[in-house]
């Protein structure tokens, strides 16, 4: 039959080679890490733009560069095995996980733990709906970017991205620099959903339009795209008639936002979260079926890759430890639930022992807003509070619990921001 | 590309147009010693109407007893149970339901059920509104009654036609795609060649099969005793979870004078569509979705089945009809010899298809007294779904062919072993939503967003050609350039 493993790893990007990282250095000895791309890395291997690792590593890195560095740290690693070419097809209850690989087929490996670390994928123009013909030319940001960056074509000369994502922010960078013409960037809110300092390097600096509270609500051409019908929409996001104008093109991007990649989890059976798409978890990314863990963004979609690292690097530590039989019982389990003015919070959980533990909590802001308390609430009474001169939902906020705090905690809690 | 047939090309028979009709036809052909090639203006076969339509497999009380419509329904209709085993085809007898909801729409069951009858459909009977939320317990308290048709039922357009090429090309018919007829030469009053875009093939017959294009071809021979109109026809189509709060098969309204109504239709993969409405149009090519077609369609599916899942709509899409000037089918002789219509063969012309396949048939077959293949092949090769082995099998194919153990489509878990295998079968693939459409690669909710890329590349790789000539679907719907001149 197959072997023990300590921890069988589910996706190979910088969430699954920093799990594996901390599962090691926590003591764990037989690590698997199953990856389908060509190469571990993941999403970062086609993102060769600068602005990775500031945080994580104080330094800035392109994407390749990240995923270079969290390799290097368990290449050498006699614990660590990464398989590449190898797509997971299933997870079960107990830990079995099979697979598929071209050299060794179809393997069922056995684990005590499992961390799922699958990712997010983009989504397309069904779920948006953009009525018209099918012709060529309408991608995926990611895809588009792929193409662009790992085998060298381009999708077309004369090109609009429809949704700010920073996918799409970066896209209009990178097709300027190939010498495409980027006519304008659609944003359907009336705000951006990319990092404030992708908007300012890759489209004020190019001088490409970015429109907000609009879409496209036609594309125009039978094989290929010619053009598109733009539209200005009112605050329920409908196209205003009569507000309809024409932009020509050749391309359309598609950045209309992530989500996380949950097929395995929803088969396996682990309860998701309807707000973040991704697993419910614990302070320890522990998921509702004790012994699975989930960090990055297959729980909940990070701007930074370096906050999926941090996260990453809880998995991997508490899945090391329960491996080991090393876990210390939980004693109360309290809820963490998104109060005014937050769209999700991250852990949804809190599973505390008699060993105190900091816990940091990261939100997404439901609305952009200015100056703003953001308090954590706890049987009435207020834990912590934190002033904020901005917040937006497109950039994560965090806070951390300090441990003589998380000691004292016995109710759920309630994280809430308002205008201070 | 061009002139690649320039060399003298002769056949028997010329097949002008892929679709169902076309390929049906050329499968039927291929039981004889008959030279046949099927010519194709598109990068794949099943380009046109075959791509887009309600997919029914319909019993055949609609058309009027005596009519080619009616007498092709039902035979076609009969052949397609014999046929799917044997072409190993994706057909689900779900049975169909015409509803009513008053006095005067019962009145019309009657006149379906008595029309069907005497068309020959089988099994026919009304059924009470109670009866008929047994089986479809979503439908309109309001229904009254509804016809009960057990011989209707739903298939893959798509997977039909290919079936029918792939059986016709392994007993030695040719498929040629990209191939546009831009005339046909008539000597005497007999058809001599057919002219394309990549040379002239000699013909001593040719069946036009054309689609909407069908009253064109038959210009180009001097007849025009027909026109051929579109009739656009559009839909929405749901995901899998909308089947629990809609239907499981084919819910009709009572039909009008020029359309069999707004309906609601489970698909073989599952889904669930609703439409189509009826516009005509002078455009052969508009395929456009518009808002207030999409309005219209709500609101008559609504009557039909009030629930409808808005958020689980996936896609938008139009098919055209090819409506002809003689209201029936244009079967048959034409005055100019040796060309055989098969025009204005809009619905039912998918369930018609194999019927009208052997009525073309018989008649060459009856003027040349072709012999029947003494090496017929039955049925065609095999196409593995990896999905659907158990691990054993799964095992087993990957030690064969590694292909298998790479997962491309991670949505609906396609291999590149199938992937490679739909590109190099009998007509096999050479566009991306070829490999679509024989695979499912790229149809789930990513929609190609991660393996669209990866697909390109097999495409390229397995039909020795550059990734800026890989197509989308369309002749010039190419995908990807070669950079030129980098500001960096
Ligand atoms: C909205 C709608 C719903 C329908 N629903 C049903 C249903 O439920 N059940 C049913 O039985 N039927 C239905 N039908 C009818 C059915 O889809 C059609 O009758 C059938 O697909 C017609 O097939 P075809 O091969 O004749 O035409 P097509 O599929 O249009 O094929 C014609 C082919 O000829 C090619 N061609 C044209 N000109 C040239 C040229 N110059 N050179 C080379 N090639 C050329 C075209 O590219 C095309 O591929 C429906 C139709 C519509 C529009």
């Amino acid at each position: 039959m197959s072997e023990m493993y300590d921890i069988i790893i589910v996706g190979g990007g910088p969430a699954g080679l920093s799990a594996a990282h901390s599962a090691v250095k926590n003591g764990a000895k037989k690590i698997i890490v199953l990856e389908r791309d060509r190469e571990a890395g993941g999403i970062l291997q086609q993102c060769v733009h600068n602005g990775f690792g500031l945080h994580h590593f104080k330094e800035e890195l392109t994407g390749p560069g990240y995923a270079q560095r969290c390799y290097d740290l368990i290449k050498d690693c006699p614990e660590v095995e990464v398989l590449v070419d190898t797509m997971v097809l299933e997870v079960h209850d107990n830990k079995e996980v099979i697979a598929v690989n071209p050299e060794r087929g179809l393997m069922k490996l056995q684990a005590k733990t499992v961390i799922l670390t699958m990712g997010c994928r983009e989504r397309t123009r069904g779920a948006i709906r953009i009525p018209g013909y099918r012709p060529a030319g309408v991608y995926t940001a990611g895809a588009a970017q792929r193409m662009v960056n790992m085998e060298g074509y381009i999708p077309g000369h004369k090109i609009v991205i429809l949704g700010s994502g920073d996918i799409g922010l970066i896209m209009a960078r990178r097709m300027s620099l190939e010498g495409c013409k980027v006519q304008a960037v659609l944003e359907i809110c009336p705000f951006s959903n990319g990092l404030t300092r992708n908007i300012v390097q890759c489209l004020n600096d190019y001088d490409i339009p970015l429109y907000l509270s609009h879409t496209i609500t036609g594309i125009k051409g039978k094989d290929r795209v010619e053009g598109i019908t733009v539209s200005k929409v009112d605050d329920k996001m409908r196209p205003i008639p009569g507000t309809e104008f024409d932009i020509e093109c050749d391309t359309v991007l598609l950045s209309v936002g992530l989500i996380p990649e949950n097929e395995i989890s929803r088969e396996l059976g682990i309860e998701l979260h309807p707000r973040t798409n991704g697993p419910v978890v614990d302070q320890h990314r522990e998921t509702s079926m004790t012994g699975i863990f989930a960090a990055g963004n297959v729980v909940h979609v990070h701007d930074l890759v370096d906050f999926v690292s941090d996260e990453a690097e809880i998995a991997g530590k508490y899945a090391a430890l329960t491996a080991l039989g090393k876990n210390a019982a939980s004693d109360r389990d309290l809820a963490v639930t998104p109060g005014a003015g937050v769209n999700t919070c991250v852990p949804q959980h809190l599973r505390l022992s008699s060993e105190s533990e900091a816990v940091r909590l990261f939100m997404r802001a439901a609305q952009p807003k200015r100056k703003v308390k953001l308090s954590i609430m706890s049987g009435g009474q207020e834990v912590m509070k934190k002033i904020l001169p901005v917040v937006k939902p497109s950039e994560m906020i965090s806070v951390e619990i300090p441990a003589e705090k998380t000691a004292a905690l016995s109710d759920d809690i309630t994280v809430s921001i308002e205008e201070a | 590309m061009k002139g690649i047939y320039s060399m003298e090309r002769q056949a028997d028979v010329v097949v002008i147009g892929g679709g169902i009709t076309g390929t049906a036809i050329l499968s039927e052909l291929a039981r004889y010693n008959l030279r046949c090639v099927l010519v194709e203006k598109e990068p794949d076969i099943a380009a046109g109407t075959t791509k887009a339509n309600s997919a029914i497999l319909h019993a055949g009380f609609d058309a009027p007893t005596g009519s080619f419509k009616a007498k092709m329904n039902v035979k076609g209709n009969a052949l397609y149970h014999e046929l799917e085993k044997e072409l190993n085809l994706d057909i689900k007898w779900t049975g169909s339901f015409v509803v009513a909801f008053d006095d005067d729409g019962v009145e019309t069951l009657k006149e379906l059920k008595t029309r069907g009858e005497a068309n020959g459909v089988p099994g026919l009977e009304i059924w009470d509104g109670a009866k008929v939320r047994e089986k479809e317990p979503n439908l309109s308290k309001d229904i009254k009654a509804a016809l009960w048709a057990p011989t209707a039922g739903i298939c893959w357009p798509f997977g039909a036609a290919q079936a029918f090429a792939e059986n016709a090309v392994i007993n030695g018919a040719e498929v040629l795609r990209d191939c546009e007829v831009t005339g046909i030469t008539v000597k005497d009053g007999r058809v001599e060649a057919v002219e394309t875009s990549e040379g002239p093939i000699k013909a001593k017959y040719v069946v036009n099969a054309a689609g909407v294009y069908a009253d064109k071809i038959s210009a180009m021979a001097g007849d025009n005793s027909f026109t051929v109109k579109p009739r656009k026809g559009e839909y929405v189509l749901f995901d899998k979870t909308a089947q629990k709060s809609m239907v499981s098969g084919i819910v009709f309204p009572v039909p009008t004078k020029t359309s069999k109504g707004i309906l609601v239709c489970a698909t073989t993969h599952g889904n669930v569509f609703i439409g189509p409405n009826a516009q005509e149009l002078d455009d052969k090519e508009d395929l456009s979705v518009t808002s207030a077609g999409m309005d219209e369609i709500f609101a008559g599916a609504r009557k039909l089945c009030p629930e409808i899942p808005g958020g689980a709509a996936i896609t938008e899409f139009a098919g055209l009809r090819a409506a002809s000037s003689t209201g029936d089918f244009v079967l048959g002789k034409s005055k100019v010899e040796g060309l055989l219509q098969a025009a204005g063969i809009q619905s039912p012309g998918l369930t018609s298809a194999p019927a009208i396949a052997q009525y073309i048939a018989e008649i060459i077959v009856g003027e040349t007294g072709a012999e029947k293949r003494g090496d017929y092949k039955k049925g065609r090769p095999e196409e593995p779904v990896f999905r659907e082995l158990d691990d054993e099998a799964k095992a087993a194919l990957i030690k064969k062919d590694s292909h298998y153990g790479r997962i491309i489509c991670r949505c609906e878990t396609i291999t590149e072993g199938e992937i490679v295998d739909a590109i190099n079968r009998p007509c096999g693939a050479r566009t991306v939503d070829g490999v679509k459409r024989r695979t499912r690669a790229g149809m789930g909710r990513c929609q190609g967003g991660f393996c669209g890329p990866r697909v390109i590349e097999i495409l390229s790789r397995e039909l020795g050609i550059s990734v800026p000539e890989v197509r989308k679907d369309g002749v010039k719907s190419y995908m990807y350039y070669e950079k030129e001149g980098a500001a960096e």
